[in-house]
């Protein structure tokens, strides 16, 4: 154990609280309440030395590679169940333990909506399953031990997806979650026996760098099959198709945590291949991910916009993120393609500070989303509103929540966004080749979706929480459990902090660019006492959050003088809303979540291919209906260009190769000795 | 950060805002042969609507009596970070174009969320035709700033002036040229002048920014209107300084230069309020679904723009 004998401590720690957590929630599981607490009680407290694990490893400076040990020894050849906190590692580390603690307290309140007709102890047990399972990911050092974890969080997540199993959409997502995510486990064996072969071994270490030393036609199928198996998980356009269908059912702290972390493992995988196993990028796979995540940036936003289903919506949203972060982990690989290894740390800061900030305001915008599913029952916007009076604290979490997804200042969502801009702008000048109007472009793309989903945060917040409920669900809605509102209040302090105080978080990232890209960036993007951050050593600007946020409030006298000046008589009434003259306004005049997106999906219309249905009837005249039915839908193109004739092809290959299938024994024996015919002549 | 400089530039930005937005409506009403409001009834409109008492509707929770204030407070902040009469701006430490976007967009966020909070159609139409089409404006307008913003290498707004006036052929360079053509169509569009929206009339199916502020009265609809005329002059101050700093005061000017840098801006403006009534005159307003051909063109404009930059060097 050559680790920080603490973090090393803590960190299994951490991983015995998991396997605690899983025995204990399956032994309890009669007495329900004892089995929710003691299961996510006992990943709340994992959670908590996860976090302190990876923090003090990272802010020490102990997270430098090859600082493994072994978990428990190996009798299996090649394998070794290792565990290495490098600073890549600790970094994600630090995110799944986080929301590790946040949504088990969440929890304790959450899974009281199951009790009597539910497992909770199951479901305790499947979510400290994923935990341990997603920690391992980010910290094993060797390649079998790592798809041992993967497979292992890509199975507790389908039976947590498939938790509410009653439901046939939830089957349904389930299934289409499992052939998604082992079609992307098979091209990662695929590319990790060509690794073995370059390297002899199935240990990270000897991974590193080693991209320099394979024939480049190999190192660029190794690359293909890495983006497309993690791209897979993380939901990169057009492999996301499986995201807004599984991430929606599943139960809402599940949402939380596969939207936060599970789609980041993705994330994790792709940086480190590309910037620890594969050495020096060609131009092109820069451009790739770069191209591919401003396609998942805006595509994203835009089907978001079209849902009026609260967790769809957000599922959506998931995979604009994803685009936004690829698009740093892109520019960062052209950089270093171009020899910019400065500009590469900036824009990997970039994407991985939004990797960090998207799993905390994500996480709670699911976890609002959950509350009012808890407190409503239902998670269609239509039959919503109103809900700011009736569920005050949720509707405060959920709007700082919306502020910092939305990339609006003083927030979160805001400075990692700027930081991308910022390396976007400053690598026009790395290259005078026409590939450089790339940097400026996708950085207008970034900002169309920034715009769109302040729009799309303005219509989930405001039909879902404001004016009047649509239905009786939300109107008798109350507020929830005090352990859901802490678990929403440590993630809207995360926030919070994350956006006021970026400076100090940029000291974390230190050994992670000192690893990966060989530079150390946060003493050159810090100035004034770490008040203002600065866009790096070229001068690209600054912006300080903490002076916005202050002041706004040092502002706050200018209205507040003017109030004293001129309306201090001035008095205020309660009346009813304008209603044209008409008798009272019903709740179904407002507008609707469809309403809200209609310009959009018209001016869209060559994307989305809307259609809708109307059927009236009436008794005098078409102006006096008394029965109307309206349905409008829109085309999800993936599903209907690619995805459907790639499943009829399948369908129909298989029926073909039925026929050998005979379920003859005799056959069969023939084709076992066919097969071994074959192999013998091939071997010899 | 330079105290005096920051109280004079926020009184002149509370100051000139409602006078900028009364000229425009005095000279429009001129030039289409009516006697019109006299320039300065702007300042008593804000003063009467301070004095009123304010009617809230019974749906409204506390997001309907935040906004104003988000909305008046955002702008202000936003008139700090783009140097008005002198190099650099008060605020310019504090965030370059980029942070002023989204301040911007965050008044915009919370005044689309004060249209939906009274469960009023209106607001609503409102609302999301305002989030849609400064949805298709912002590539436009960040492109256009980029393009400056590029050849400054920085975002800070002061130094995107500095960099434009050091060579003042620059101005004349096509790539410069287009992006101010650009940057004033996102103009019209962000300020919601007409053949985008239109500011003078109230009731009529097409309205978008008005729409929001139905419900709203009293001293919140005062925020609400001095906010936006704010965030007018804020606009049209980053086409004039940014994208023409002719006459601005560099870092360090006497009180001369100051004095000739405020003529030079208050002519500036005023030439630009006159092709903005020329404009709206001139022009009929488009239909919503028209509107998006007007933005994307400013794309294309931006685009070129930027090619030109890599041509032209």
């Amino acid at each position: 154990m050559n680790m920080n004998d603490f973090s090393a401590t803590l960190l299994t720690c951490a991983l015995g609280a998991y396997v605690a957590g899983i025995v204990g929630a399956l032994l309890f599981q009669r007495a329900e309440k004892l089995a929710n607490g003691v299961g996510f009680g006992l990943a709340a407290a994992g959670g908590v030395c996860g976090i302190f694990a990876c923090a003090s490893s990272l802010a020490t400076g102990a997270a430098t590679a090859s600082q493994s040990f072994a978990l428990f020894p190996s009798l299996i050849p090649y394998v070794r169940f290792g565990l290495r906190a490098d600073a890549l590692g600790c970094f994600f580390g630090m995110v799944v333990s986080l929301l590790g603690v946040a949504l088990s307290i969440y929890s304790l309140g959450y899974v009281r909506g199951y009790y009597g007709h539910k497992n909770a102890g199951v479901l305790g047990a499947f979510f400290n399953l994923l935990l341990l399972a997603t920690t391992l990911v980010f910290l094993a050092d060797n390649a079998f031990f790592f798809l041992i974890a993967w497979e292992l969080m890509a199975l507790s997540a389908y039976c947590l997806v498939s938790f509410e199993h009653e439901h046939a959409e939830t089957r349904n997502a389930g299934v289409l979650f499992f052939i998604m995510s082992h079609l992307g486990t098979g091209c990662l064996i695929l590319g990790f026996l060509l690794l073995f072969q370059a390297s002899g071994s199935y240990g990270f270490e000897g991974f590193h760098a080693l991209g320099d030393k394979m024939p480049a036609a190999r190192r660029n199928v190794v690359f293909l099959l890495f983006l497309i198996g993690f791209g897979v998980k993380a939901g990169m356009v057009p492999l996301h198709i499986w995201l807004p269908a599984a991430h929606p059912v599943a139960p809402s702290n599940v949402s939380a945590l596969m939207s936060g972390v599970l789609i980041k493992t993705g994330i994790y995988g792709l940086a480190r291949v590309c910037f620890d196993f594969l050495g020096t990028p060609p131009n092109w796979w820069g451009v790739t991910v770069l191209t591919l995540g401003t396609i998942s940036a805006v595509l994203g936003v835009l089907y978001a916009l079209m849902e009026h289903d609260l967790k769809r919506l957000l599922a959506y949203h998931s995979i604009e993120n994803i685009g936004i972060i690829l698009m740093g982990l892109g520019a960062a690989l052209m950089f270093l393609h171009s020899g910019h290894p400065v500009l590469a740390s900036l824009a990997l800061i970039a994407g991985l500070y939004h990797t960090l900030n998207h799993a905390v305001f994500k996480a709670l915008l699911f976890l609002g989303a959950g509350a009012v599913l808890h407190a409503t029952h239902t998670r269609n916007m239509e039959d919503l509103g109103g809900l700011a009076k009736r569920m005050r604290w949720t509707t405060l979490c959920f709007l700082v929540g919306a502020v910092a997804i939305s990339a609006l200042p003083p927030l979160n969502g805001f400075v990692s966004e700027w930081l991308t801009y910022q390396s976007l702008l400053q690598g026009f000048g790395t290259t005078t080749s026409l590939i450089r109007l790339m940097f400026p472009l996708s950085g207008a793309m970034l900002a169309l979706t920034g715009a769109l989903a302040a729009a799309c945060f303005v219509k989930a917040f405001g039909v879902t929480f404001l004016g009047q409920p649509r239905g009786d669900h939300a109107r008798q809605a109350r507020e929830v459990p005090f352990p859901m509102l802490l678990g929403q209040g440590i993630l809207v302090a995360a926030c919070v902090f994350l956006g006021l105080f970026p400076t100090v978080f940029l000291k974390l990232f230190d050994p992670l660019t000192r690893q990966l890209t060989g530079q150390q960036l946060s003493q050159q993007l810090t100035m004034a006492d770490g008040l203002v951050l600065s866009g790096g050593p070229a001068q690209g600007g600054t912006v300080s959050t903490p002076g916005i946020a202050l002041m706004l409030l040092c502002l706050l006298p200018v209205p507040l003088t003017l109030w004293a000046l001129f309306a201090r008589r001035a008095g205020t009434r309660i009346g009813p809303t304008w209603d044209c003259g008409q008798r009272g306004l019903t709740p179904q005049m407002q507008y609707t979540a469809t309403g809200f997106s209609k310009p959009l999906r018209m001016i869209f219309k060559a994307l989305f291919r809307p259609r809708r249905e109307v059927q009236r009837e009436y008794d005098f005249s078409p102006y006096f209906t008394t029965t109307l039915r309206f349905e409008s839908h829109v085309e999800e193109v993936f599903q209907t260009r690619i995805y459907r004739p790639l499943r009829w092809l399948v369908l129909r290959a298989s029926r073909r190769l039925r026929a050998l299938q005979a379920g003859s024994l005799q056959a069969y024996l023939i084709y076992i000795f066919v097969t071994l015919l074959a192999l013998l002549l091939f071997a010899l | 950060m330079n105290l005096p400089a920051l109280v004079l530039q926020l009184l002149l930005l509370l100051l000139l805002a409602p006078l900028v937005s009364g000229v425009i409506k005095n000279w429009k009403a001129k030039l289409q042969n009516r006697r019109g409001p006299r320039p300065w009834q702007v300042y008593f409109d804000l003063a009467k609507f301070l004095r009123k008492d304010m009617v809230i509707s019974e749906h409204t929770s506390w997001v309907f009596g935040f906004a104003p204030y988000v909305v008046f407070l955002s702008a202000l902040l936003t008139g700090l970070m783009v140097p008005m009469v002198h190099l650099p701006a008060p605020l310019s430490l504090f965030g370059g174009v980029l942070a002023v976007v989204g301040l911007l967009a965050l008044g915009r966020f919370f005044l689309a969320l004060g249209g939906l909070d009274p469960a009023s159609a209106f607001g609503g139409m409102g609302s999301s035709r305002e989030m849609t089409l400064s949805a298709i404006a912002e590539p436009a307008l960040m492109l256009a700033i980029f393009t400056v913003a590029i050849t400054a290498k920085s975002t800070d707004l002061s130094q995107m002036a500095l960099s434009t006036q050091s060579a003042t052929w620059k101005l004349l360079n096509p790539a410069h040229v287009l992006a101010f053509a650009a940057m004033f169509v996102v103009l019209l569009a962000e300020t919601g002048r007409i053949p985008v929206d239109n500011p003078a009339t109230h009731l009529e199916l097409t309205m978008i920014h008005e729409a929001m502020l139905l419900e709203y009265s009293g001293r919140h609809l005062a925020f609400m209107e001095w906010g936006a005329s704010v965030k007018q002059l804020v606009l049209m101050t980053l086409l004039l300084n940014v994208f023409f700093p002719i006459g601005l005061a560099g870092p360090g000017a006497g009180a001369a230069a100051l004095g000739i840098s405020l003529l030079a801006y208050l002519a500036k403006l005023l030439a630009l309020s006159a092709a903005v009534v020329v404009v709206e005159t001139t022009n009929a307003k488009l239909r919503l679904f028209r509107v998006p051909d007007l933005l994307s063109a400013a794309f294309v404009l931006a685009t070129l723009a930027l090619l030109s930059t890599f041509l032209f060097h």
